[in-house]
């Protein structure tokens, strides 16, 4: 138990050597102890908690506490002073806005990728087999606007596919898609793999092929005003590790 | 330096220190917001923030769907204030507590709600699309729909309350005096409440002006149709901070300048 845990916690400090800080690299789990905040995008909300249930039980007397929110919403709320210790973002863009803002403690790791899939009602009563019905004018699309990941990442796969869709509306986030379209206000959006599988029995998801797709990379990296490095760092190296299968059961890939 | 007694009007009241103070504070948390937003403005870029297309769009769907809202809100609203102040039925106070119940709602859920009852598959949604060809979700109207559930409460109490402060002896002289049920409304009763129905008209407005999370749920978010200057500040706090910054502060201003020019009028220049 000890010992699994402190492989991918070396590999993690290893990774992170610009970090600035003192903390010893030969910390065991048992010591790390005490808070940490993550800021987390959206889409990591199911994943996220259970992985820092996981977590918070591998090491007694940690509290991992978990803020989700756009990952755009999340690179402005620190940049404004809010506290924290970690950040994961759902796309690459708004992790170099942090990098540059100068909030990171060093270089942001890739630790899960999402594949994007047009979400449905359950049983496809539109019969949608692929992007170029989206295209149809007697279905209701909705996307999500073009100002957050996921709606850059869909007009980008729709271009691969080139076919031209007319969203009825641009959602502010993924989970406002996938509502509308449990809500049975749309016919299908496109959103990722991983918000499909969490959003349950009401919807379904319709492949879109690896030739059309976009992956998304979530890189995750700690903050430099962190007040708990130990602990920021056991779980960065727990995502790189212990957390993969988690993380693919909630549909992610993992690296 | 004895006070002269022929003119004991203007005597000041004395105030506590301590409620100054509060009150300074309390004025403080108001101001400096305000203060903040306009520190941080960028006003060189800001006029050509302005002059964008996507700010004007935002701006003339704001104003169309405000103003739709509170003139739905008059039509509904003052029947309903009418029908709480005047009359006595059981369940009046169930009744005034649904009517408020928007104003502690959150907006989100009061727009999922909405779609309950008008989306494709809500409890009127699908006759209205079949009978009329009424679809609301996803259009201005729904949008303008969203504003009225959440600011209509605000005309509602401001009017109730001032037609229980009147005093009803005008209207029972003009009815003794021959005149119709529906003269007495419109020219006794309205006008004396007249400052009531304009400052529950203002709040109103005001209030679907700044509306948004009722709207992006039930109406959703595309430009020109859905967009409301709320809207176009949420998305662009992602992309454009300062645009934001600068769309926040037209909608200040246009508020404001509302707020300012008609609270004279409703209170009387004084």
């Amino acid at each position: 138990m000890r010992r699994r845990a402190v492989a991918p916690l070396t590999v993690a400090a290893a990774l992170c050597t610009s970090c600035g800080n003192s903390a010893p690299a030969s910390t065991s789990p048992s010591a790390v102890s005490g808070s940490i905040t993550v800021f987390a995008a959206s889409s990591l909300t199911a994943a996220y908690t259970t992985i820092g249930k996981d977590f918070e039980k591998a090491h007694p007397g940690s509290t991992i506490n978990l803020s989700f929110g756009g990952s755009s919403t999340l690179v402005a709320q620190i940049q404004q002073g809010a506290i924290g210790d970690i950040f994961a973002s759902a796309d690459q863009p708004n992790m170099l806005k942090a990098v540059d803002a100068g909030l990171l403690a060093g270089s942001p790791l890739i630790f899960a990728h999402n594949r994007l899939e047009i979400v449905v009602a359950a049983g496809n009563p539109k019969r949608i087999t692929g992007l170029s019905n989206l295209a149809n004018s007697g279905l209701i699309v909705v996307l999500c606007a073009p100002a957050v990941p996921c709606g850059r990442y869909a007009a980008q796969a729709l271009q691969k596919a080139g076919v031209t869709a007319k969203p009825a509306s641009q959602e502010t986030d993924v989970k406002s898609v996938v509502s509308k379209v449990a809500l049975g206000e749309a016919d299908a959006g496109i959103v990722y793999v991983t918000d499909v599988k969490a959003a349950g029995a009401g919807v379904q998801g319709v492949e879109i092929p690896l030739s059309l797709n976009v992956v998304a990379d979530y890189p995750v990296a700690i903050l430099k005003d962190s007040q708990n490095v130990p602990l920021a760092k056991a779980f960065v190296s727990y995502l790189l590790g212990a957390g993969r299968p988690t993380l693919a059961r909630y549909g992610f890939t993992v690296p | 330096m004895a006070l002269p007694f022929r003119k004991p009007t203007r005597v000041r009241p004395a105030a506590p220190a301590a409620l100054l103070v509060l009150a300074a504070v309390g004025a403080a948390f108001f101001l400096l917001p305000l203060i903040g937003l306009l520190l941080r403005t960028p006003w060189a870029a800001a006029w050509d923030q302005l002059r964008s297309p996507e700010v004007l769009t935002a701006l003339r769907l704001s104003l169309l769907a405000s103003f739709s809202a509170t003139a739905i809100a008059l039509v509904f609203g003052v029947p309903l204030a009418w029908t709480l102040a005047r009359l006595t039925f059981p369940g009046r106070a169930v009744l005034r507590a649904m009517t408020v119940l928007p104003m502690v709602l959150p907006p989100v859920v009061g727009g999922v709600a909405l779609l309950l009852v008008f989306g494709r598959r809500g409890l009127l949604g699908g006759w209205l699309a079949s009978t009329f060809g009424i679809h609301l979700p996803f259009t201005t109207a729904g949008a303008i729909i969203a504003e009225t559930f959440v600011a209509m409460p605000f005309l509602v109490i401001t009017v109730e309350a001032g037609l229980r402060s009147m005093d009803t002896r005008f209207e029972d002289a003009a009815r003794t005096l021959g005149a119709s049920r529906w003269t007495v409304l419109w020219r006794v009763t309205l006008p004396l409440v007249r400052p009531s129905l304009l400052a529950g008209a203002v709040l109103c407005w005001a209030r679907a002006l700044g509306e948004f999370g009722a709207t992006i749920t039930f109406a959703g978010n595309f430009p020109g149709r859905t967009q409301t200057m709320p809207l176009a500040v949420y998305l662009a706090l992602e992309t454009n901070p300062d645009a934001a910054i600068v769309l926040s502060l037209v909608l200040l201003a246009v508020s404001l300048a509302v707020l300012i020019g008609l609270r004279d009028r409703w209170l009387g220049a004084s």
